[in-house]
């Protein structure tokens, strides 16, 4: 694939502000490196925060929804609200209200991982079968021992699915709070670049972040294969006849 | 040990409707005793299991457990139901651990008990592996485990051997009446084959359905242990028959 956008790039005389060749943007990143390196930093610090805050957050609050009607008719409609926010309108907001330094961002981060989150975890916790909520009961299981030692459990492969959601969305969610607002970080430094012209810096920012993405994607992936080998479904063991 | 007097259950479904599942059901169990409950679907076997597993409040009447009113679950008492039902999240050895976990009556030698447990049943060695890699009738040797660490007063079994394919279906009643034996626990077990209800029981209760009533209690004169070769005796073959007559005789007159 890179080699058919170097390769279409210098035969079709593209301009370098429109779309750059991978090497171009290659050099260009590698020539002021450790600024870059700082700037990926930055953002990785808002990523990290936003995203621990949201799962700090969605995992007592799905479980307070998943555990009583009443609660899950009253916040609900709340939560889809701060989903319906703009983050884009929102950023601006508490960038004013809370200064330009790293808490607006983190909260846009978080505002963004954290729906999804609760929203599988929720699922998960509801969809736990009847035969084992029927065990708890036999073996007389209080409400929360039902919910830690049962509904919790059997959820971990929801919660793992919009973990990996969260950590991608997370991401995207700091980049759109730097846009607004911020000196530092990768979505400062590809506004910057641009306003420049200096489109290969831009996309190497890009590159970047999708890396982050990425790691980020199959860290989650990572720590659900070693903690909870029995959710990640791969097993080479045939099932014994 | 457990008298049931005069039991009525009805549900009310979600239109209003009430439907009728036990009418009037009157009868007595001793300590140790293994008692089956044979009915063709839908004469309410499983609800009176259920209600006297405490799972389910009944409309009329009373169930009385060692002097004491079923009320909901009970210590005393364990179940084992039709799909194993183990956590899938957990290996066998804190499958079978579970219940005692979550009723906070591990001991030092709990773990100690549970492998020599499963070693008798066959399954040693098995401790660490998860649900998945067990086929269906060494899950439900697990979960009869489970319910057998309880040491309970009451075993309540809800058509246990009913997920397994026929052979396996043979061998597991043998296993559970090796497993009885050495506990004598009272024992109530729900199915709807008749050679195994006579196999395993020391009284047939029969129901029938629409709505749930006893019909007839047989008892079973047949000397322990027990075994297969068993079934060619007469009074395997009258008890069969009589319980058999039960539950088809309305059909079989008709043909007639």
């Amino acid at each position: 694939m890179f080699i058919a956008w170097e390769a279409s790039v210098r035969l079709f005389g593209i301009r370098e502000f429109v779309l750059p060749a991978p090497s171009a943007i290659w050099a260009a990143t590698i020539a002021i490196w450790p600024t870059v390196l700082g700037h990926t930093w930055t953002t990785l610090v808002t990523v990290l925060l936003g995203f621990f805050a949201s799962v700090a957050i969605s995992l007592p609050l799905a479980m307070l929804i998943a555990s009583s009607r009443a609660i899950s008719a009253a916040i609900y409609p709340l939560l889809v609200i701060t989903q319906s926010i703009p983050k884009v309108a929102l950023a601006p907001i508490l960038i004013v209200a809370l200064g330009a330094n790293e808490l607006p961002r983190v909260i846009v981060t978080f505002l963004v991982a954290f729906f999804p989150l609760v929203v599988g975890t929720v699922a998960g916790l509801l969809a736990t079968p009847p035969e084992l909520i029927e065990l708890g009961r036999a073996c007389r299981a209080g409400r929360w021992q039902e919910m830690l030692r049962i509904r919790l459990p059997f959820a971990i492969p929801f919660v793992f699915g919009g973990l990996k959601v969260a950590a991608a969305l997370a991401v995207v969610g700091a980049v759109v709070a730097e846009f607004v607002g911020a000196d530092a970080g990768l979505g400062y430094l590809i506004q910057t670049s641009m306003a420049f012209f200096r489109t290969p810096l831009a996309f190497g920012a890009v590159v970047i972040l999708a890396l982050m993405g990425i790691v980020l994607f199959q860290a989650v992936a990572l720590v659900e294969r070693i903690f909870f080998p029995w959710s990640s479904g791969s097993e080479h063991a045939p099932p014994a006849v | 040990m457990i008298r049931i007097a005069h039991t009525h259950k009805t549900f009310r479904g979600r239109d209003g409707t009430a439907v009728e599942a036990l009418r009037d059901i009157s009868f007595d169990m001793a300590e140790g005793e293994f008692v089956a409950i044979v009915g063709a679907s839908g004469c309410g076997k499983s609800t009176l299991l259920r209600l006297v597993a405490g799972l389910v409040p009944l409309t009329s009447g009373s169930i009385v457990l060692g002097g004491e009113e079923v009320r909901g679950p009970r210590a005393e008492t364990a179940m084992v139901f039709q799909a194993a039902t183990l956590l899938p999240w957990a290996d066998v050895l804190r499958n079978v651990t579970f219940p005692l976990r979550l009723m906070g009556r591990m001991a030092a030698d709990t773990e100690e008990k549970a492998r020599a447990l499963l070693a008798t049943a066959g399954l040693a060695g098995f401790d660490t592996k998860l649900p998945r890699e067990l086929s269906g009738g060494m899950q439900q040797r697990v979960a009869i485990c489970r319910a057998l660490l309880q040491e309970p007063r009451l075993l309540l079994m809800d058509e246990p051997f009913g997920a397994l394919d026929a052979l396996t279906r043979e061998e597991m009643s043998l296993e559970l009446l090796r497993l009885w034996a050495a506990r004598r626990m009272a024992v109530l077990f729900v199915t709807h084959s008749i050679p195994e209800a006579v196999l395993l029981a020391d009284r047939v209760v029969v129901m029938s359905p629409r709505p749930g009533r006893i019909v007839d209690v047989v008892e079973v004169k047949l000397p322990r242990p027990r075994s297969f070769e068993q079934e060619g005796e007469d009074e395997f073959q009258r008890c069969a028959r009589r319980i058999r007559a039960h539950i088809f005789g309305d059909r079989a007159s008709r043909a007639a």
